[in-house]
């Protein structure tokens, strides 16, 4: 079992313990080892000296050399009492251990401990925590992938009807605009003609639709083509126009076989 | 009767009731003259105070409500919504910010130490290590992290010197060379050093986030070389960081593996992403997020490879010179 004691506040102790026997204060004959600076001294008192608190306690510098160090303890104390003379080797003992440790590690890396400040680290957190507020970091790089892909730094590898085809339809467009508009109604009150006319006869509906609209009708299939690949995934607004069409092809494919059949048969697929 | 400069009588009366009963009537108007701070009494002070904001609250309520009704009011002619100030919009002018036709920064740059890399001279070739007996957190992160930068090697520091390592790694080819500091069991700083003397930075980490701590995360980062975006490296001192950022990956980036590594610099924090990401229509990219992530902080800046003692600093972080603005910031 430990035992529990006190330890002694007093800075000549020998052993660190508060007994009787170890008290500098308690006992008028008194000696301890201490170390300043790296070298060790002997300190002792001396009934003698009890008067004189200035000169009381007698400091002796002990050699470098381990044993000669401790020869001259046992000179110095030689007539004392044992157990002071054993607890100062001892203790002698064990400052010059740890004096070697010390020497040692200062060699090797210290680690050197910094302090951190409460305060600065809760500052600096919440003031992480508002930049990635204010960052929108998965905006940004979609922004940025986006600009990236606008200014083609990824080549030819995304299939997406990139810009410079996208201003050649526009610009397309802008020509036969007005006409293709024109065309369209023209389509509608065709289609409407044609719906009713169906109904009665075909294959003067086919002569007549030859020679109404040949030159029309395949501008308005090339452009139709063209438009339909660019816009698929832009808006729909312009399948409905391409509904009646469409009913129109299975008649248009046997009036244009040596033309545009291959490409019809492609969108129809 | 002590409110001497108090406002209406039927106010007073109306204080000396304990705080819990109905609020005042409508027609209680502070005057101007009135200020809350001249009561003794605490418990009375506190009652009025609480009244007095809640009579700003309506009062701003009302304002807003009147502004808006002129704004509908005008409809067209209405002048347009003032934009709300915000840090970034208020930021002091830092003079060292870089505009993209300086010549002199061009100059610079050009001879620089990363200037060999810029130039594809050399490949990056990085070490990753810790300080001294890293946890597991710490080294888990080190895995990912050399997952996440092509042509990196992770080794264990054992007791080994820094200035001892370094010459070592020169002699092995190495460019770069990241330390990661851990303190009770969690990365907490990062030494990023260019090897053939070229500049050290320390940063503080924070927020580190390993791959299973990611929600919706994706699979593991592929072998491909990923892209690198470098966003808000406005002044001088944020070029060099960025460009030591830069320096790190490959060059060459393969667009087949459609990976993507991001620092994002904001309010002088450095956000670190690393994301796959698929272009779903010519408008839109989808963007998954792998790989950790973590945040960094720049705290010093050094001229030569890492040397606590004699090196030359370049910029340091100064608490108290440079944190007093909220305004203003350095990278």
């Amino acid at each position: 079992r430990t035992k529990t004691q006190n330890f002694c506040r007093n800075e000549y102790n020998l052993t660190g313990l508060c007994n009787r026997s170890s008290c500098p204060l308690a006992n008028s004959q008194y000696a301890t080892v201490r170390e300043e600076k790296g070298r060790c001294y002997l300190y002792m008192k001396t009934i003698e000296r009890a008067a004189f608190p200035r000169r009381l306690w007698e400091r002796v510098l002990l050699s470098k050399n381990y044993e000669k160090a401790l020869e001259e303890i046992d000179e110095n104390l030689i007539y004392w009492p044992r157990f002071i003379r054993h607890k100062c080797k001892q203790r002698f003992t064990k400052i010059t251990q740890y004096l070697i440790r010390i020497r040692k590690l200062t060699l090797k890396r210290q680690r050197k401990l910094v302090p951190l400040r409460r305060k600065i680290e809760r500052q600096e957190n919440r003031r992480e925590e508002k930049a990635l507020i204010a960052a929108q970091l998965d905006n940004a790089i979609e922004k940025e992938l986006l600009e990236r892909l606008k200014q083609d730094t990824y080549g030819d590898i995304y299939n997406f009807p990139i810009h410079a085809f996208d201003k050649a339809l526009q610009q397309q467009d802008a020509e036969s605009e007005s006409e293709s508009d024109a065309e369209v109604e023209e389509d509608d009150d065709d289609e409407d003609k044609r719906e009713f006319v169906e109904a009665d006869s075909d294959l003067s509906d086919f002569e007549d639709m030859d020679k109404l609209e040949t030159s029309s009708e395949e501008e308005q299939e090339e452009e139709e083509e063209v438009e339909k690949k660019a816009s698929h995934p832009k808006s729909k607004g312009k399948t409905p126009l391409k509904g009646p069409a469409r009913r129109k092809r299975p008649y248009i494919e046997i009036e244009y076989e040596e033309e545009t059949e291959p490409a019809t048969k492609t969108k129809a697929a | 009767a002590g409110d001497g400069s108090g406002p209406a009588g039927s106010v007073v009366a109306a204080a000396g009731e304990p705080p819990g009963e109905p609020p005042a009537p409508q027609r209680v108007l502070f005057p101007p003259t009135f200020s809350v701070s001249e009561i003794k009494n605490k418990q009375r002070r506190h009652f009025m105070f609480v009244r007095w904001k809640q009579q700003q609250r309506k009062e701003k309520l009302a304002a807003r409500k009147k502004r808006r009704k002129e704004r509908e009011a005008l409809g067209d002619k209405a002048p347009p919504k003032a934009i709300p100030k915000t840090i970034e919009n208020q930021r002091v002018y830092d003079e060292t910010t870089v505009d993209p036709n300086d010549e002199e920064v061009a100059f610079d740059e050009a001879t620089d130490e990363f200037a060999p890399y810029f130039n594809r001279q050399t490949v990056p070739k990085i070490l990753i290590t810790t300080s001294d007996r890293p946890r597991g957190r710490t080294v888990r992160f080190c895995e990912q992290l050399s997952t996440v930068i092509p042509n990196s090697h992770v080794y264990y520091r054992r007791g080994l010197a820094l200035k001892r390592i370094i010459p070592q790694c020169i002699a092995r080819d190495f460019t770069d060379l990241i330390v990661i500091n851990e303190d009770r069991k969690i990365p907490n700083g990062l030494v990023l050093s260019h090897l053939p003397d070229g500049p050290t930075a320390h940063f503080r980490m924070s927020s580190v986030r390993l791959r299973k701590e990611i929600k919706r995360k994706g699979k593991e980062p592929t072998e491909h070389v990923p892209e690198v975006i470098l966003n808000n490296f406005t002044t001088r001192l944020g070029h060099s960081v960025g460009r030591m950022f830069a320096s790190l990956f490959p060059h060459d980036p393969q667009f087949i593996g459609r990976q993507v590594a991001t620092f994002h610099n904001q309010r002088d924090y450095i956000f670190f992403r690393f994301h796959r990401y698929i272009f779903k229509s010519e408008k839109k990219v989808g963007i998954q997020e792998l790989g950790p992530r973590f945040t960094l902080k720049l705290r010093s800046l050094q001229k030569g490879t890492f040397d606590s003692k004699f090196g030359e600093y370049e910029w340091i972080h100064k608490r108290r010179e440079m944190d007093t603005n909220r305004r203003k910031f350095h990278l």
